[in-house]
This record gives C-alpha cells, sequence and structure tokens, in this order.
C-alpha cells in the first residue's frame, strides 16, 4: 500500500498549483468568473499548454494520463484556486470522446485549440438518464437541455438523447447550429441552456449508456476532488482567521467553542479526502458497480463535508465571511454549490443504498 | 498510489485467518459476535492461545516476546481478528504496562514482569482516574509516601477496568506536592494482595460489571516497584498515550458490528418488510457506511504514514471511530424496536426463545458503548489535543 503520489502527477499537481496561484489570484478569478466568457480564454490556452488536459485522457486515448488519481490530482488544484475554467465540462466529454474513438476531437482539446460540453441534464430529469426527454430523429435532435457545465464555451457539445430505438444515445452538435444560452453561475463560472429544435446532430452511439455513465462518474470524482482542494484552502483561510481576530481582548481561537468546531470541521476534511482517495482508486475498476458505489459513497461524504465546512467557515468568520470581497465566501460559495452538480448529497445516498448488499436477501 | 496490500501481506492475511479458523471455538466467536459479556476464562484461554502462537503481543520487541510485524501487518491481524470475532485482547498489561516496561522499565522488571504478562500469571489493571481527576488527569492525589525502602500509598483510584480478574494494578501516584502538578507524579506497580487495597465493583448504566473503585489505605509497596524515576510518571502516562494508536480508530470492529446490524435489518420486519428495505432505515445505515468507509481509508493513510505529517491524526481516528462506533450501535438498538425492552435482555429472550436472540445485547451495548467517546481520553480531550497542535497554542 503506498499513498504517496507518483513523481508525474506530483509534477503536475505542483505545475499546476504554481500556475494557478500566479495567474488566477482571487480578484482575476472574480473578474473573469462572471463576466463576458465567464473564464479566460488565454489562460485556458496556457493550462492546455501545461498539459493539464492531456492528463486526463489516458495515453491510449491521446494523452498521457487518465487514472482516477490524475483526474483528482488537477482538480484538487483547480479547487484550490476556484478556477472558474471549464474543467468539468471538458473533462466528460474528453472521457465520452475517448470511449467512442474519437481521436481527432480528442487532439484538439487536448491542445486546447476546441472546447466541448456535456449535456444532460433536463430541467425535469437531473441525472435521471432514465427520464430524458430530449429525442434524436434520424439526424437531428430536438428538446431541452438545461444547467450544461461550459456550455457557454463549448464548440461543440455532447448531448445525452433518447435514440430512437429508446436507448440513451450519445450525440454531437456544433455549438453554431444549436441555440445557446450563455449565463454564469451563483458560485461563478459558465454554464448554458441548449436548445435544440431539429437541429443537426452527429451519431456517437445508438447506445452509449455506460460510457455516459462513466463520464459522469469521473465528473463526480473531479468534485470531490475539487471540494477536498477548496475545503483545505478554506480551513487554513478560517484557522488565521481565527488566529487574527482579536474579541474580548484576545485572539478568539482561544475560544474552546470555536477550536472544537475548527477540529470538527478538519476531521470531516480528512474523511472527504479519504474517501475521494477511496473513489479514485475505483474508477478505473472494470467492476462498475464497485466505481459507481465508491463513487456515490464519495460525494455524498463530500456534500455532507462541503456544506459542514461552508457554513461553519462563514460563521466562525462573522460578518465579513459575508461579503463578497473576501475570498473566503467565494469557497464556501463553491462548496455549497459542488453539491448541485452531477446528483445531490441524497441522490448519491440513493445510489449508494441502491448498490448496498444490504438489500440482499436475508 | 497503490491501494493494493502486497502479495505477502496478503499472505500474512491469509495465515491469520486461517490461524483464527482452526483456533477459535465456535463457541467463544458467536459470544463475542452476539455481544455477551466474556468472562475471565474466556478471555484467558484466547490469551493462551494466541501466546502459543506467539501473537499475544505482536507490538512487543521479538526478544521480548513480540513479533517483526510493522504496522500494516498489526492492521491486517486486528482487522482479520474483528472479522473472525475473536475477543479483543485485554490491553493493561499488553498494550500499556508491557510498552511502559519494554521503555522505562529496568532491566530485572522486564524479565521478572514480561514474561508474567504473557503466560497470564499476571493479570494488570490500570489505576489512572480518580473522583476528582479525569480529564485532567494531573490533578491525581493519591499519595505515595517514600518510608525507607518503601513507599506507603493512600487514596482512591476509579474507572479500573476488570479490575475483579487482576492480581495486580500500575498506577499513577502523587510522590510531590512542589513545583508543576505533572512534576510530582510517579508510575508505580502494586499488588492486589497487600494488605490495606479494597476494589468495590462499580454497576453500569447498562447493569454490567467491568469497571471497579480502587481504595488505598496504608498500602506499603516496595521502592523498587516505581517505573522509572521518581516523579518522571507523567511522561510516561503521555508515552503511553501515543503508543498502540494502529488500532485507535476500530475499523474491523466496526465494519464487524455493521455486517451484524445489516444482517440484523435483512431479517426482521416493519410494515410486512424487511426493515433493510425501509428506505428511511436503510439511509441511515448506508450514510455510516460510508463513514466508515471514509475513515477506514483515513487509518489505512495514517497507517502508510502519510497522513501522519498531522500528527494529531490519531485523535481524530478516535473521535471519528467511536461517533461511528456508537451510529451502528444506535442502529443495532433500533432495529430491535420493541424487543431492545426485555431486562436482563440475554435471560428473557434466551428463557421465553424471543427472536431474533442474537441481537438480545443490543440494546444493553448501545449504552455501555457510550463510554467509547468518553474514556481513552473524552472525546472533547481529543479535540482539545488537535486544536492545540493546528493552533499552536
Amino acid at each position: 500500500m503506498d499513498f504517496t503520489p507518483t513523481e508525474d502527477r506530483r509534477m503536475i499537481g505542483e505545475s499546476l498549483r504554481r500556475y494557478l496561484a500566479e495567474q488566477y489570484p482571487i480578484e482575476h478569478r472574480n473578474k473573469v468568473a462572471y463576466d463576458g466568457d465567464f473564464h479566460d480564454p488565454a489562460k485556458w490556452s496556457e493550462l492546455a499548454e501545461l498539459g493539464i488536459l492531456g492528463a486526463l485522457v489516458t495515453e491510449a486515448d491521446g494523452g498521457f494520463g487518465g487514472a482516477g488519481f490524475d483526474i483528482t490530482t488537477v482538480f484538487e488544484e483547480m479547487g484550490r484556486a476556484i478556477c472558474p475554467e471549464p474543467m468539468l465540462g471538458n473533462l466528460m466529454a474528453l472521457r465520452l470522446y475517448a470511449a467512442h474513438g474519437e481521436a481527432g476531437r480528442i487532439e484538439a482539446i487536448v491542445a486546447g485549440t476546441q472546447k466541448a460540453a456535456f449535456a444532460f441534464d433536463e430541467s425535469e430529469a437531473f441525472g435521471d438518464l432514465d427520464e430524458i426527454a430530449v429525442t434524436a430523429d434520424g439526424e437531428t435532435l430536438t428538446g431541452r437541455k438545461t444547467v450544461v457545465y461550459g456550455g457557454n464555451s463549448a464548440d461543440f457539445i455532447l448531448v445525452a438523447a433518447r435514440s430512437a430505438g429508446g436507448s440513451l444515445g450519445l450525440y454531437e452538435v456544433a455549438a453554431g447550429d444549436a441555440e445557446v444560452l450563455p449565463y454564469a453561475m451563483i458560485d461563478g463560472a459558465g454554464a448554458a441552456e441548449v436548445i435544440l429544435d431539429k437541429t443537426k446532430a452527429r451519431c456517437l452511439a445508438d447506445d452509449a449508456r455506460a460510457p455516459i455513465e462513466a463520464a459522469l462518474d469521473a465528473g463526480r470524482v473531479a468534485l470531490c476532488a475539487e471540494a477536498v482542494g477548496a475545503m483545505d484552502v478554506l480551513k487554513a483561510m478560517t484557522k488565521d482567521y481565527l488566529m487574527q481576530r482579536q474579541q474580548f481582548g484576545r485572539p478568539i481561537a482561544l475560544f474552546q467553542a470555536l477550536q472544537h468546531r475548527l477540529v470538527d470541521f478538519s476531521i470531516e476534511i480528512e474523511q472527504a479526502r479519504s474517501i475521494t482517495i477511496h473513489a479514485a482508486a475505483k474508477l478505473d475498476s472494470d467492476d462498475t458497480r464497485a466505481r459507481a458505489l465508491a463513487t456515490a459513497q464519495a460525494k455524498n461524504l463530500i456534500g455532507r463535508a462541503g456544506k459542514l465546512v461552508a457554513e461553519e467557515a462563514v460563521q466562525m468568520h462573522g460578518g465579513i465571511g459575508m461579503t463578497w470581497e473576501y475570498a473566503g465566501s467565494h469557497y464556501a460559495k463553491r462548496l455549497i454549490m459542488i453539491d448541485h452538480q452531477l446528483g445531490d448529497t441524497e441522490d448519491q445516498l440513493r445510489t449508494a443504498m441502491s448498490l448496498s448488499d444490504i438489500s440482499e436477501p436475508a | 498510489m497503490d491501494l493494493n496490500f502486497t502479495p505477502e501481506e496478503e499472505a500474512f492475511r491469509q495465515e491469520v485467518r486461517a490461524f483464527l479458523k482452526d483456533k477459535l471455538s465456535e463457541a467463544l466467536a458467536t459470544k463475542v459476535r452476539n455481544g455477551r459479556d466474556l468472562d475471565k476464562a474466556d478471555l484467558e484461554h484466547w490469551h493462551a492461545t494466541l501466546n502459543s502462537q506467539g501473537w499475544l503481543a505482536p507490538g512487543w520487541p521479538v526478544e521480548h516476546g513480540g513479533t517483526t510485524w510493522d504496522s500494516v501487518h498489526m492492521h491486517i491481524f486486528e482487522e482479520e481478528c474483528a472479522r473472525a470475532n475473536a475477543p479483543r485482547t485485554v490491553p493493561f498489561g499488553l498494550g500499556m504496562l508491557g510498552p511502559v516496561l519494554i521503555k522505562f522499565g529496568t532491566e530485572e522488571q522486564k524479565a521478572t514482569i514480561l514474561p508474567r504478562i504473557l503466560s497470564g500469571e499476571d493479570w494488570w489493571c490500570q489505576g489512572y482516574s480518580e473522583p476528582g481527576a479525569g480529564s485532567d488527569l494531573a490533578s491525581l492525589k493519591t499519595r505515595a509516601i517514600r518510608d525507607g525502602d518503601d513507599y506507603i500509598i493512600n487514596g482512591q483510584k476509579t474507572w479500573t477496568t476488570l479490575g475483579q480478574f487482576a492480581n495486580k494494578i500500575f498506577c499513577l501516584v502523587r510522590t510531590s506536592t512542589e513545583g508543576k502538578r505533572q512534576e510530582g507524579i510517579s508510575f508505580i506497580l502494586v499488588d492486589l494482595d497487600t494488605p490495606g487495597i479494597e476494589m468495590r465493583p462499580i454497576k453500569l448504566i447498562e447493569g454490567g460489571f467491568e469497571v471497579n473503585e480502587v481504595f488505598f489505605t496504608d498500602v506499603r509497596v516496595p521502592a523498587s516497584n516505581l517505573v522509572g524515576e521518581e516523579n518522571m510518571g507523567w511522561t510516561i502516562a503521555k508515552y503511553l498515550l501515543g503508543h498502540e494508536r494502529t488500532n485507535i480508530a476500530g475499523v474491523g470492529a466496526s465494519s464487524e458490528a455493521l455486517s451484524q446490524l445489516k444482517a440484523l435489518a435483512r431479517k426482521v420486519k416493519r410494515k410486512g418488510k424487511p426493515l433493510a428495505q425501509d428506505p428511511i432505515f436503510a439511509a441511515k445505515v448506508a450514510e455510516v457506511e460510508i463513514d466508515l468507509e471514509a475513515m477506514r481509508m483515513t487509518n489505512l493513510r495514517m497507517l502508510s504514514g502519510v497522513a501522519d505529517a498531522q500528527g494529531s491524526v490519531s485523535s481524530m481516528l478516535k473521535i471519528k471511530g467511536t461517533v461511528i462506533r456508537q451510529a451502528i450501535n444506535d442502529l443495532s438498538r433500533r432495529a430491535l424496536g420493541a424487543l431492545a425492552a426485555p431486562f436482563p435482555s440475554e435471560d428473557v429472550i434466551g428463557n421465553y426463545a424471543i427472536a431474533p436472540t442474537e441481537a438480545a445485547s443490543n440494546a444493553a451495548n448501545y449504552f455501555n458503548n457510550r463510554k467509547l467517546s468518553i474514556f481513552g481520553g473524552s472525546n472533547e480531550i481529543q479535540r482539545n489535543i488537535i486544536a492545540k497542535e493546528t493552533f499552536g497554542a
């Protein structure tokens, strides 16, 4: 058993951390995350040059990473900087392109010359793959996808849609062919409504259920790692604040009520880190049930821990934690909103319950 | 990053498993599985079984009868023992006094005392807490006053676990009232047959007897029974706190308890269906299972030395481990519904053959295990330890 990262991953993590610390200070982050393209296209190109996108793809598929721990290495750093670049959407798209042998697209995304997103949620089907209403008819798609992460900046949008035979298919739409309504999210970064009305689409597979589930699980594990990174930073900020803030003539860090609360959320952060490692290890497993269970368990715990850390950090900062100007408030917001992406705490618990051996016969 | 055990470690696991299959009787395992109290003979038998294999004190150095296992091997051993429902060994001699003597004892103390711990000739118990000294242990008042070649001890110890089975006790006593409180404490060994000692049982919340009060009235103990120097008892006590941390989270025991809970939930009915199919109950089980899975990984991270960068990890594991175990006990009690009530549960449920008999102790175990977050440094004290490390104050 060895929990130390490989040399390659350590290096990519360190170079990404250095890059984001220099290039993505919170002021810049807040400026680009809510305005214009809701990210910084120049920085996206630089991230590609750093090899960050290639780290999300296996060597066989045109990258140089692609394992669960490669994904968590990248996303933990994204979380430390609460970086609004559309990494999540491109990660899921890369996984789906890889599953369908789309080497050309992968090459362009890894190089940073094209971007993609994956459209799966609908307003009445959050992650419910059985309830998807967007339908394929011949070479067109009709229906509406909601909150497509990175859909605002994507050149191509992969769409999960009902195929003619009723199975869950995967289609590619050029962004220019669809009606894409971009907007910022409350915690920064961009998303879009994607409206399809007999929109021209290229079918990648009539039945893509398994790769879609795998791509969503990869996205969930990525979000877990992003949350761990954000929690680490928010904990450090809270600790520093408690030590520096004076009330009643002494640093409030000396009050046991506050000490114990910081300890309690620190414990949950360690738990969150542990379960994310567990899920990252299972992400590469051929046992899809084990993968899905570990992923759901991880994201459930992340949802609970993220809410605890976010709410407690704001509370312990007092009024300052409520201000837009203070960086901690943005970390707290991101942690809360991660639970709304790719299935929340209760969704994950339902999945974990359905896969648990408790439901086996007595 | 490689979360797999090595082939050698897997082979070791198989060796432990085979040993347990061969040597652990079904009767004893059932008693443990069902949470029944073990009597002295059960524990002595299991100690002797492990001792004959050389596995009774795996954490000791080989020259004193221990093993060469590293922390991962220790973890595997503990995990397999829990899985097989083997009794937990009694820690006072093996996990506490033994390591203290190996670190601080004289050659003579090591040579005479350690073998008797392994052979079972001596059963040690612990005299730390006092009525006025719990979390604030350094406020202890039991006095040991030097008188020629002896000390004379007066005072009272409490919460002495399984003292009723013991013939020896190691104590923290006050040998000085000068200077800092911590600097006037000594670690001394006492024969419980010495005149002036009285042990009284304390009946616990669930009705069981496992802890005692020990009264010392002019108890005369040879000065050679001191471990380490006079007034260095606090150093020894602190050393003990940091020792034998691999099992602090109780991952193996909680995993086994969770399996029992799931089996029970599949068996008992609510609204005509197995309780396991009730979404509200199943959700609670799933949530604690997730917490346990995370803690299992946290524990492995600590064993691998990665998480130890933040040395307060063992305090974290103590808090989380006890909270998770108590949550499992809580659900195990609730799964019984009205049947959690009969008292004494084992007698009533046994005599009247009320199913599920194997879960008869669940309510008692729930009450008894409220101790987990109190003893061994309460969870609040653990939070203080972590906070001290976090804030450096």
